[in-house]
């Protein structure tokens, strides 16, 4: 079966984000006051597995490997 | 006695690496291209700056998972000295290799300029020619050099005598004023748990001649020369 798994990278809470900061930053010198702003880093992959938790068990170890560091990031796997 | 210096796709510091430790040092090396993996033995390996993959996903990320990370690791697992320096040091931590990583300044731009670092650890074999508390310059250029780690990794780090080097200023003093990228508590180098790694995101190459206006970098090659001179090769 064919699968789309989307992963969503995220820093842990309290962790400094700079890129937030400087963003929500330019925001409000636009208008745009935010509160809290926070950045994340997508992936869309497509795969083959034998069904759904195979795939999301497998994009599970590509965070774990690759796509997220362990001492900084957190991430969230949805299958479809 | 022979040193590698690995080169990855985007590292641009080997060749200043090589330069120093075969010209200025006079110690046979040689470069090696990562696919080559480390087909010989050494005593000493380097990781070079520069930004390797384009810095792709995370600095140093997709370097620290190539074939010749899995030779480096067995180098350093077997006793082999390592040393990591800025895009180095950003994957000898993605391999693992010390505790941490190394990632966005808390300001967040490239910051190319010459620092003060206090040594903090003058026993390592990366820092036997320095004297404890000591206060160096040499140059940084980095954008993702923050160090972070687990409260507790620092304190055991802290403990176990393997913050080799903090940013400081010209007294000596680790400031909040004078920490250039936001790393905790100032830490701009960090040694392995066996103390044969030390990974670093200021540039001693660049800092090893007296051309360059500063020489202070030197001992950091010169210190490993001598450490292997007294211990020998360690086999993997």
């Amino acid at each position: 079966m064919n699968y789309t798994v989307t992963i969503t990278i995220a820093l842990k809470e309290g962790m400094l984000d700079p890129e937030a900061r400087a963003i929500r930053h330019a925001l409000a010198n636009l208008g745009f006051p935010a509160g809290d702003l926070a950045t994340a880093r997508l992936f869309r992959i497509t795969l083959d597995a034998a069904d759904a938790a195979a795939a999301k068990e497998e994009a599970r170890q590509m965070c774990e490997r690759l796509l997220a560091n362990p001492v900084i990031h957190r991430y969230t796997i949805e299958v479809e | 006695m022979r040193f590698a210096v690995v080169q990855f796709g985007g590292s641009n510091c080997d060749r200043d690496t090589h330069h120093v430790l075969a010209d200025v040092c006079g110690v046979d090396t040689d470069l090696v291209w990562y696919k080559d993996g480390l087909v010989r033995p050494y005593d000493a390996v380097v990781l070079p700056g520069g930004f390797s993959y384009g810095d792709y996903l995370r600095a140093g990320a997709i370097a620290a998972r190539t074939a010749i990370m899995a030779d480096v690791v067995r180098h350093a697992k077997g006793g082999g000295l390592v040393l990591g320096i800025c895009n180095g040091a950003q994957i000898g931590s993605e391999a693992g290799l010390v505790p941490g990583t190394f990632t966005l300044n808390a300001y967040p731009k490239f910051i190319s300029r010459h620092v003060y670092l206090r040594v903090e650890n003058a026993a390592s074999p990366f820092t036997s020619l320095y004297r404890e508390g000591e206060v160096v310059r040499v140059p940084i250029a980095h954008k993702e050099g923050r160090y972070v780690a687990p409260a507790d990794v620092i304190a055991r780090l802290n403990r176990e005598g393997r913050v080799a080097f903090r940013f400081c200023d010209e007294h000596g003093n680790a400031t909040p004023e004078s920490n250039p990228n936001g790393s905790a508590e100032n830490i701009a180098g960090v040694l392995s748990e066996a103390g044969n790694v030390l990974v670093m995101m200021p540039h001693p190459e660049r800092a090893s001649e007296s051309v360059l206006g500063t020489e202070d970098g030197v001992k950091i090659f010169n210190s490993m020369i001598a450490h292997i001179e007294e211990h020998g090769r360690q086999e993997a």
